[in-house]
């Protein structure tokens, strides 16, 4: 089954004059009106002109999160307000967030995306579709919810959270497709069996979409041996639009639509392109964004690509599984954390040093907790408990207002933390992912 | 008025020991003590013979340390002693935020007070005749 049979199976050579044709407007368009771009083709001594074919691509400067950030909140934005609907957005290094907006045309190719990646996936019009993902500011929830309707599946708007309910209306309503973070559905099968809910035997459920934090074929295999369903990585990210791609009924990997996106993998220390199945760091320019194109967009994420011919006969390229990340970005609870933010609150609050370390871990509930140790600076003057609880509490405030999510703070002892020499280790992964 | 050391240490295997070693090192002389635990870490807070002497070697030891003023009051080791003069602070409003108490050959039952309102609860104890006035040895 496919949502557009036509674009889907379009041959290689299809999707290169595609490709290439709207890479040109695509230069010649934030040319005109973008001043950031301008500015940035000027500094690199380039013109739209320059760009004849895919094979100039490596010509064309990168667009990378700093930049998002330099020109909060419009700058980067290539069409007047009038015509954005909607904002997303999500948390900044310095309180500020990264807001993208969309055209309707935006959104609505946002849904073709998504629409072609669920039916990739078996997903119809017969599905009654829970979606646990966050609604609001958050791609996950909205993203989801637009595409389903689209399909004609029922749609649950029940976003994340209330995990009773959740289980309640799975058995009730008869969810057969749910969509979450794979976190959330361990979690969710074990509440549920403590509710006499067996997933496997008690419920519909037959598919699971999981994603917003990174996974391993392991969580997989658990997922799908506790539930009996079948389990589908999805990608996507907020700059570029939200959830946008998932597997197929093959899953070997993830179909990017190359009508709409065009993506390269590159050394992320070099930034020179890396030949087919070797790893490095997504790259990908949108070929029909409209309020916020971005051109050679550095994701962060370190995978590799595949263009033979899927089983499924699709043509389009597939990304593997995302391997980690070129950057030191964290993703905890769905949202992304650089430890430079929380380096950067910590540094404003006199009453502790400049040396910390970041503890994720997961609770039995499946959510992330994230703990900041850090140390008391030996300058100030403490009398009780409370001095201390005060402060942790006032840290953590300030975190939350800055991350977006909430954060343990523990001081400890001046000097008792691990010193760098080179390049600081300061995060500790103990989540099995 | 007294002086006391509080002490943030971490709620960790050997924190104790360092905060100690480094008293003894200086060969001063832990009078009273007590720690007020709140999970991760706790609050040692002690007088001591030489208050100056172990304030500065655990600063320069890197340690986050505290002096206040407390109050300390002298009574006879012998029931009631403490309800007296509890009762005579809550009577005045005086709010008690911590306490601890310790006896020795030199003193009679010596119980350290840090409140609220330390002027009044100055003169509400010099009516009872209680305030400890002399210095710790």
């Amino acid at each position: 089954m496919y949502w557009n049979p036509a674009i889907e199976r379009l041959s290689a050579k299809e999707l290169e004059e595609i490709q290439e044709r709207r890479l040109k407007a695509l230069v010649n368009t934030v040319y005109d009106y973008s001043p950031f771009y301008r500015k940035k083709f000027k500094e690199a001594g380039l013109h739209p002109s320059d760009i004849k074919s895919l094979n100039d691509l490596p010509k064309l400067p990168f667009t990378k999160k700093q930049d998002l950030r330099d020109t909060y909140p419009f700058g980067m934005f290539t069409v007047p307000l009038s015509q954005v609907v909607r904002f997303h957005a999500s948390s900044g290094t310095t309180g500020k967030p990264t807001v993208v907006g969309y055209t309707a045309n935006d959104i609505r190719n946002w849904v073709e995306s998504l629409c072609r990646a669920l039916v990739s996936c078996g997903v119809s019009s017969d599905d009654i579709m829970q979606i646990a993902y966050g609604y609001g500011l958050f791609t996950g929830g909205l993203g989801f919810h637009y595409a389903a309707e689209r399909l004609g599946s029922t749609v649950i708007p029940i976003s994340a959270g209330n995990t009773a309910r959740q289980v309640e209306l799975m058995r009730d309503l008869g969810t057969t497709v749910i969509a979450c973070t794979p976190s959330y559905m361990l979690y969710l099968s074990e509440y549920a069996l403590e509710m006499g809910v067996d997933i496997a035997n008690d419920t519909k459920l037959r598919a699971g979409i999981f994603g917003a934090e990174p996974w391993s074929e392991e969580t997989r295999r658990r997922i799908e041996e506790k539930t009996g369903i079948t389990a589908y990585d999805v990608y996507g990210t907020s700059e570029l639009s939200g959830p946008l791609f998932t597997e197929c009924t093959e899953r070997n990997g993830i179909h990017i639509w190359a009508d709409m996106f065009l993506i390269e993998i590159v050394d992320p220390e070099t930034g020179e392109q890396v030949g087919e199945g070797e790893k490095g760091e997504l790259v990908v320019t949108t070929l029909t964004k409209e309020a916020l194109p971005l051109i050679r967009w550095r994701t962060g994420d370190i995978t590799y690509m595949e263009s033979d011919k899927c089983g499924c006969g699709r043509t389009h390229p597939r990304i593997m599984r995302i391997l980690g990340r070129a950057d030191d970005m964290l993703i905890v609870r769905g949202v992304n954390v650089f430890p430079s933010q929380i380096e950067h609150v910590l540094l404003q609050i006199p009453e502790v040093g400049e040396h910390y370390m970041i503890i994720l871990d997961r609770r039995e509930d499946g959510l992330d907790e994230m703990t900041i140790q850090v140390e008391l600076s030996d300058r100030v003057s403490i009398d009780t408990t409370s001095d201390i609880l005060n402060l942790e509490k006032k840290i953590a405030e300030k975190l939350k207002s800055v991350l977006n999510v909430w954060a343990k703070v523990e001081v400890v002892n001046p000097g008792t933390l691990q010193r760098f020499e080179g390049k600081a280790k300061r995060v500790i992964d103990k989540r099995k992912i | 008025m007294i002086k006391q050391i509080s002490v943030f240490v971490e709620n960790k295997p050997g924190r104790l020991a360092a905060v100690t070693e480094k008293l003894y090192e200086k060969g001063i002389n832990i009078r009273a003590f007590t720690i007020a635990e709140a999970g991760d870490f706790g609050i040692i807070r002690m007088v001591v013979d030489k208050t100056e002497d172990a304030y500065k070697a655990l600063k320069d030891a890197g340690f986050t340390v505290g002096l206040s003023d407390v109050i300390a009051v002298e009574v006879e080791d012998e029931p009631g002693s403490l309800y007296k003069i509890a009762k005579a602070l809550g009577d005045a409003e005086v709010n008690i935020e911590y306490v601890y108490a310790f006896t020795s050959e030199q003193h009679k039952a010596l119980i350290i007070f840090r409140v609220s309102d330390v002027e009044k609860a100055k003169s509400v104890l010099e009516g009872l005749g209680v305030l400890f006035k002399g210095k710790i040895k």
